[in-house]
This record gives structure tokens, C-alpha cells and sequence, in this order.
């Protein structure tokens, strides 16, 4: 990488700052529970809700900070925040 | 190359100093103008706004706004867009702008704005000294100091050229001293059309902000870029040292006047006392020096015009064979006791083969007058100084005992 005077950057390059390691809660689907009703998809601010060919979905923990907002929202509490362990 | 104007006296016309900054804004073409008036910065910006009146600027904005702050941040981003940006301002207004000078110099905007130094409250004083921008010295703008109303016009033009070049790309403050230069009327020639024109060619920078073609500036750099990003600052003032004397010997070739580049020198050659100083205060000292040298004492004179970037090896290269320097400043950094001119030429004289004693004299702060009695007795003392050895090294000078 080069930088360029003044700061100046093209569009995308948090592309490349993988922010899933600021998380301390990881988001984990319980699909039984899931209705895919696609509110976690719609409320992510990142957004790291991804859908699956199934219906289903999927997060991308490359860029997901474990804010918690799908858990929150999800009517059927199907995604349970688990701590981050080594 | 010692100072040379060719003048020609069927061009010159009598006006005040700042509508000769004011023509000079004009015809080098600003894109967008936004300032806020402020004592005595105003009548440049009052005689731009009359020139936008009167349709003489072509493709120019004038933005209105409610402080200084809101007139330096236009700029950042207009100048991002590729115009050609301009303000004018001074004193509180000047330090108004501090948070956003840094972002103009850091995101590399070559925005140009005239400085009419004047003193800083408190107490409220609204006549000349430099505090002002030399309380702006580390905000990585380039900094030049005009002796009189045609070097400040024709400054203008070259900070223009300066700051936008390429290997530059820093903005630059031309400062010239407030009342003095700003509201005295003399005979200058204003800048022509035709010669700006060859001389300062359109503002095309590489990078800039347009919807179709998204870009950040002065994007997010964290521990591990921010270093490097303040290095290619340095490295750009590095390379404008050379592009500021280019700018001054392109401006003599074209228009026959010339002021020195990075500084100039008078009298300096066999000079044993030579003196320093930046701004209107060069006049009064040549005056003094003209009378010496028919006396046969060898007193010379080391103007710097430009401060930021800080010409140490032009400044060794002249004081190297002085036997006594005197350095005259309207500023103080209060707590060190010592004007920034002086600090400075002491600092690159250090780690040197060069060992000559440096006097520095505080002079003229809030527009304190500065007769030609003064400059007579520095000079006594000086020679006192390069025989005996220096008594006191940095002092105010003409201090009103009684009133303390």
C-alpha cells in the first residue's frame, strides 16, 4: 500500500480493514427458531446479515462488531450473543 | 541577485495597498472567494466584493459567510474541487481558522490567503505585529512576508504559483503588516492580465472531488500511515524552497521586479553587523543602513521573506562572515522571552561551524511606532556587542518604564 498526500482515497478501501475483530459478542443462529422473516438482514448496520440460497442467513464475522442489534430485534430470539474466546 | 524593480512610471497609479492585493486576487482568476471582514484586513475584501459587483471576476464565487471559520472551511472544500480558492483575514480571525488551517495543509489544498498582521487580544489592539500568523507556524502553511504594497500584490501571484505546484501542493499565507501596507496609498503597478496569465498557469490538480468520480480527502490514517502523511508535508516544504525562488526569478523575467526569493540581502558582503527582520520594518532599516555605510560602518541587512519553509541554508550561508547579528521581531513567545525570527536563526546556527553572537530585539507589538531613532540605537548597541560580547541576549525594545 502507498498513500497518497493529503489523505486522498478512493471509495471502498474499508473493504480491507476487517472490523470483525473488534467484536466481543459473537451472534450465533439458532435456525429452528429462525422464521426468515429477514429483520436481522434489514437492521445490520455494517451489513454482515448475508442470504443464504436457502431463505436462511448467514453473518460475515469479517466485518461484524458484535453490536448486537439483530438479537435484539429478532422476534423469535433466534440469535443468541456468545463471548469471544480464544 | 540583489532586489531590482524596472519601473516604469507611466504604469504606476496611486492606490491603497490593499486594492493593489485585491487587483492582484482578481487577475490570477480565483474560482471562489469567501472571507469575513475584519480590521484592517477589510478593505481587500470590500474591493474584491465590489470587483464581483461589477462582473470583473469571471467564473468566480463570492460566499458569504457569518465567521472565519466558516470562510477558511468553504475553501477546503472548494479548493478539494479544483477552484482556485482565496481568503483574506487577520489578528482573531486568523486564529479563528486555526483548527482548519491544519486541515487545509494536511489534505494538501493549495488555498491562498492574504494575512494584514495585526496584534492579538487581549488587550483589544487592533494595529500591526505579526503575532497573528506567527502564532500560526506549525499549521504546514507556507508563510512569506512582503516589505511594501508591490511586493504584497505581486506576492500574491507568486503564492499562487508556489502553493500549486505539484511537487508543493501546500497553501500558502502572504503576510503583509496591517495599516502600514494594507491602508497606505502608494504609487505600485497593478498586476497585469496578459502577464498573470502567462505566468501562473490554470489550477489542475490531480485529485478532486467530483460525484461522478467519488473520492474521500483527509481520509481516516491511523498509527500506522499518520507518521508518513506528516513526512510528505515536510518533504513538499523541502522542495518548496527551491519552487520559491524559481517563482520570484520567473516574476522578475516577466514583469522586471524583484525582491529576493527566500530572502533577500542588502549591504550584506562585507557586512560585520547584520541585521534580520521580516515585513514593512525593511524600509526603515535600509534608510538607516544607507546612512551608515556613507559613514563607512559595515551593517548589512538579511530580509526573510519567506518564514515557512524556514531558509536555514540560505540565512547560514550570509550570516557565515558576520561578526555580530541582530534580529528584530514583532512577535513574542511569552514564557521563552524571544520573538520567533530570532529563536529560529539561533536554532540553525547551532551544530555548525558558524560562531557568531545573535541579539534579538522584540519591537513594535500592537503597532507601536518604530522611528529610525530606534533602529540607530540597536545598531549602537550591536557594535557595542561585537566587541565586548553580548550583555543582554533578547529584550523589548522601547519599553515605557513609567507606565509600569
Amino acid at each position: 500500500m502507498k498513500i497518497i498526500p493529503g489523505g486522498v482515497c478512493e471509495p471502498g478501501t474499508t473493504r480491507a480493514n476487517k472490523t470483525g475483530g473488534w467484536r466481543t459478542f459473537r451472534p450465533i443462529y439458532d435456525y429452528d427458531k429462525c422464521i426468515k422473516c429477514k429483520l436481522c438482514e434489514l437492521l445490520c448496520p455494517e451489513p454482515s446479515v448475508l442470504p443464504k440460497d436457502d431463505g436462511f442467513f448467514e453473518f460475515d464475522y469479517d466485518f461484524c462488531k458484535g453490536c448486537g442489534i439483530c438479537a435484539n430485534e429478532c422476534p423469535k430470539q433466534a440469535i443468541e450473543m456468545v463471548l469471544e474466546e480464544k | 541577485m540583489s532586489a531590482t524593480r524596472n519601473i516604469d512610471k507611466s504604469k504606476m497609479v496611486v492606490v491603497e495597498g490593499s486594492y493593489s492585493v485585491a487587483h492582484s486576487v482578481k487577475v490570477c482568476r480565483p474560482n471562489v472567494i469567501s472571507a469575513y471582514p475584519i480590521t484592517p484586513q477589510t478593505h481587500i475584501v470590500e474591493d474584491l466584493s465590489q470587483f464581483m459587483a461589477d462582473g470583473e471576476i469571471p467564473n468566480c464565487e463570492y460566499i458569504n459567510v457569518e465567521s472565519e471559520f466558516s470562510a477558511i472551511s468553504a475553501l477546503v472544500g472548494s479548493s478539494a474541487a479544483g477552484a482556485r480558492s482565496y481568503s483574506a483575514t487577520t489578528s482573531q480571525g486568523l486564529e479563528l481558522m486555526h483548527e482548519v488551517l491544519f486541515n487545509i495543509s494536511g489534505m494538501r489544498l493549495p488555498v491562498v490567503m492574504t494575512v494584514a498582521n495585526r496584534a492579538v487580544s487581549a488587550p483589544i489592539n487592533i494595529w500591526n505585529d505579526q503575532q497573528d500568523s506567527i502564532s500560526q507556524r506549525d499549521t504546514g502553511w507556507i508563510q512569506l512576508y512582503a516589505e511594501d504594497t508591490q511586493e504584497a500584490a505581486d506576492m500574491t501571484a507568486q503564492a499562487f504559483k508556489i502553493a500549486e505546484d505539484k511537487d508543493v501542493l501546500l497553501p500558502a499565507m502572504v503576510c503583509m503588516d496591517g495599516f502600514i501596507l494594507s491602508h497606505v496609498y502608494e504609487p505600485v503597478i497593478l498586476l497585469e492580465q496578459d502577464l498573470v496569465d502567462k505566468y501562473l498557469p490554470p489550477f489542475e490538480p490531480d485529485s478532486v472531488l467530483d460525484p461522478k468520480n467519488p473520492k474521500s480527502f483527509g481520509a481516516f490514517a491511523d498509527p500506522s500511515t499518520y507518521t508518513e502523511f506528516r513526512f510528505l508535508q515536510q518533504k513538499a516544504m523541502d522542495k518548496a524552497l527551491q519552487k520559491i525562488e524559481n517563482a520570484a526569478n520567473e516574476f522578475n523575467e516577466l514583469f522586471g521586479r524583484y525582491y529576493g526569493g527566500l530572502i533577500e540581502e542588502y549591504e550584506t558582503k562585507d557586512a560585520e553587523i547584520i541585521i534580520m527582520a521580516m515585513g514593512s520594518i525593511i524600509g526603515t532599516v535600509k534608510d538607516v543602513i544607507d546612512e551608515r555605510r556613507s559613514k563607512g560602518e559595515k551593517i548589512g541587512l538579511l530580509k526573510v521573506r519567506s518564514f515557512r519553509p524556514f531558509p536555514k541554508e540560505a540565512i547560514k550561508r550570509v550570516l557565515k562572515d558576520a561578526k555580530m547579528v541582530v534580529v528584530l521581531d514583532k512577535n513574542i513567545s511569552i514564557g521563552l522571552n524571544e520573538g520567533a525570527l530570532f529563536t529560529e536563526t539561533k536554532s540553525c546556527l547551532y551544530n555548525t561551524y558558524i560562531d557568531v553572537p545573535v541579539a534579538g530585539y522584540m519591537i513594535g507589538h500592537g503597532g507601536r511606532d518604530i522611528p529610525v531613532g530606534t533602529i540607530e540605537k540597536i545598531i549602537d548597541e550591536a557594535k557595542v556587542a561585537m566587541e565586548d560580547g553580548i550583555d543582554i541576549e533578547s529584550q523589548f525594545t522601547d519599553v515605557r518604564e513609567e507606565l509600569i
